[in-house]
């Protein structure tokens, strides 16, 4: 392939054109919140616009989540369905933003009673014209968005190698549009969690997210079976070795970094609130990490590289509900915990025929309602939106608020997605034959194998290197 | 007549074997990746909490062809070169060759090692 001049020039120019078109109605409606002229150039609305863009941000930073979770999903699994890891990340993405955009938005936010929202749909930017604190609406649903594509992600790699791709697509069209949009509702949406006595706190997701997405792995894992060959005949689990250890922990690395956008942007300002929370997610997933690692380490003689990859994933998810709830020692102590509880738990479901390649049911599942219940336990000053902890003399009252949040969050969950799964099941069908499975899925589902497509399909080198390609296969 | 040595070394022995049997005036070598176990039957690790054995390690199998003089020498070169004194050092044996030909020439025997 090459480009000409020409080419070049008419697709610059249909570029342009396509943005000056997208532009002009844009400039049309600027007479929303925070434009600056100068009269209006006051503190007030300077924070609107800081507000705005710190959350936009944040919202980009999770997004790029969504690279990680492709990353450490593709580096624990097996090559040969490396492809379809990474079609089942793009896709839930994509079929998210649009589902939640059309109803879940609706779903999560608009008015309603305490269990859902009824009115909102698409969008509607009448019902929604209040904002959030500061926040317009395109700022608030692309950060609600890209947190409710992090939940629906969180079920691929748990059942990666062996779902058939339509089955997950249905999937994650539903997690996105409905369960996941009725979960926000009760605890941001002003449900029936967030009008307790004391209120259900989870600041940036722990149960919302983690534990919605890590439970609705655990339900389609176990429905789905173990992949072909994990178990011996006598149901000893077997080591399925992933296929690329850099990958699953450069994959780590990126949601670490994401995570100062999923905590951080979760306090939807910009203010002196957001480094103190980014300092206890640090502090979290390092502890994590490092404990996750000492424990494979005692027990198996060696530190397992892939399980200090997930016990930084599992301090983050533990110090998600309580980011802005925990001083700096709870926060290590809280990732600590998690660290060690991944593994332990990643060892049970092992042991109990739930096979998880990549261990989401124990990071995100597990450590989800970890982090709940810390907030009941390790909350240090009493505000607004949490109660004192029971460790820092404040009683049971946010514990018993946060135990009953959680218990209805795992319980929705687990119901509804068990009618989600079982009806795929018996319709449409969840798993593939096993001669594809054992193949790879890259093929059969998407007609080409991610590594190696040149040798796969028996292209001759003239096609390779192109025509006009010298001897030497150098482009010209 | 002309003889087949062929040892199977660990992979990080290859260069100093190769650089011995050079100074010893071995014109020739064919190196491959091979996969094997021997009597200690390969090792047990863990991953992620269970265990699995690798039963095929890594080797190199080297294959020289030398006149029957020579058969002694380089055994005791690559032995000296291949050897760490552990388990899993390799092993060498030998064959006689039927015909050997140097396709770009057409010599035959001893002439075309």
């Amino acid at each position: 392939m090459k480009f000409t001049g020409k080419k070049l020039v008419v697709g610059l120019a249909t570029m342009a054109g396509m943005v000056a078109l997208t532009a002009a109605p844009a400039l049309a409606q600027e007479e929303v919140t925070g434009v600056l002229t100068e009269e209006s150039l006051s503190a007030e609305a300077v924070q609107v616009v800081l507000d705005n863009i710190w959350v936009l941000i944040a919202a980009v930073l999770v997004i790029f989540m969504q690279a990680g979770f492709a990353l450490v999903e593709a580096g624990l699994t097996r090559a040969k369905s490396v492809a379809n890891i990474m079609m089942k990340n793009l896709m839930d993405f994509a079929v998210g933003v649009l589902v939640f955009a059309a109803v879940g938005f609706a779903f999560a936010f608009g008015e309603g009673n305490g269990f859902i929202g009824t009115e909102g749909w698409f969008l509607n930017s009448e019902t929604f014209s209040a904002g959030w604190l500061n926040l317009s609406l395109p700022t608030f649903f692309i950060f609600q968005v890209a947190f409710a594509a992090t939940a629906a992600t969180i079920v691929s790699g748990a059942m990666a190698e062996r779902t058939k791709f339509k089955s997950y697509f249905v999937y994650s069209a539903l997690i996105t549009a409905i369960v996941y949009p009725i979960i926000v509702h009760w605890v941001w949406g002003g449900g029936w969690l967030a009008t307790l006595a004391t209120p259900f706190h989870d600041f940036a997701g722990s149960g919302v997210v983690h534990t919605t997405g890590g439970i609705a792995a655990l339900v389609g894992t176990a429905i789905l079976g173990p992949r072909i060959g994990k178990y011996a005949a006598d149901g000893t689990p077997r080591a399925i070795p992933g296929h690329s250890i850099p990958f699953a922990i450069i994959g780590c690395f990126i949601l670490l970094v994401g995570w100062f956008g999923f905590n951080g942007g979760s306090e939807l300002a910009a203010d002196s609130a957001v480094p103190a929370i980014a300092l206890t997610t640090l502090l979290a997933a390092s502890a994590g990490a490092l404990v996750a690692g000492l424990v494979t380490w005692l027990k198996d003689g060696k530190p397992d590289v892939a399980m200090a990859g997930n016990g930084l994933l599992a301090g983050l998810v533990g110090i998600t509900a309580g980011c802005a709830a925990l001083n700096n020692w709870s926060a290590v102590i809280v990732g600590a915990i998690a660290g060690a509880l991944v593994v332990v738990s990643v060892y049970f479901f092992d042991r109990i025929r739930i096979d998880d390649p990549v261990g989401a049911v124990s990071v995100h599942g597990i450590c989800g309602i970890w982090g709940v219940i810390a907030v009941g336990l390790f909350a240090a000053e009493e505000s607004d939106y949490w109660k004192q902890g029971l460790f820092f003399g404040g009683g049971t009252d946010q514990l018993l608020s946060q135990l009953l949040g959680i218990a209805a969050i795992v319980a929705f969950t687990a119901v509804t997605m068990t009618i989600v799964f079982m009806a795929i099941k018996y319709t449409i069908g969840l798993r593939v034959s096993p001669n594809e499975e054992v193949e790879g899925l890259d093929v059969h589902e998407h007609g080409y194998a991610g590594y190696g497509v040149d040798v796969v399909t028996g292209f001759s080198d003239e096609v390779l290197i192109g025509s006009t390609g010298s001897p030497s296969g150098k482009q010209v | 007549m002309a003889t087949l040595v062929t040892a199977i070394v660990r992979p990080h022995a290859l260069d100093g074997v190769k650089n011995s049997l050079k100074a010893a005036g071995i014109t020739g070598i064919t190196a491959s990746e091979v996969k094997g176990f021997g009597r200690q039957g390969g090792q047990t690790e863990t991953y992620r909490g269970a265990e699995y054995k690798i039963d095929f390690l890594p080797k190199i199998k080297l294959e020289i062809i030398v006149t029957d003089d020579l058969v002694d020498t380089v055994i005791s070169t690559i032995s000296a070169a291949a050897s760490s004194g552990k388990i899993g050092d390799g092993k060498i044996w030998t064959i006689p060759v039927g015909t050997l030909v140097r396709i770009r020439t057409g010599e035959l025997g001893d002439e075309a090692v």
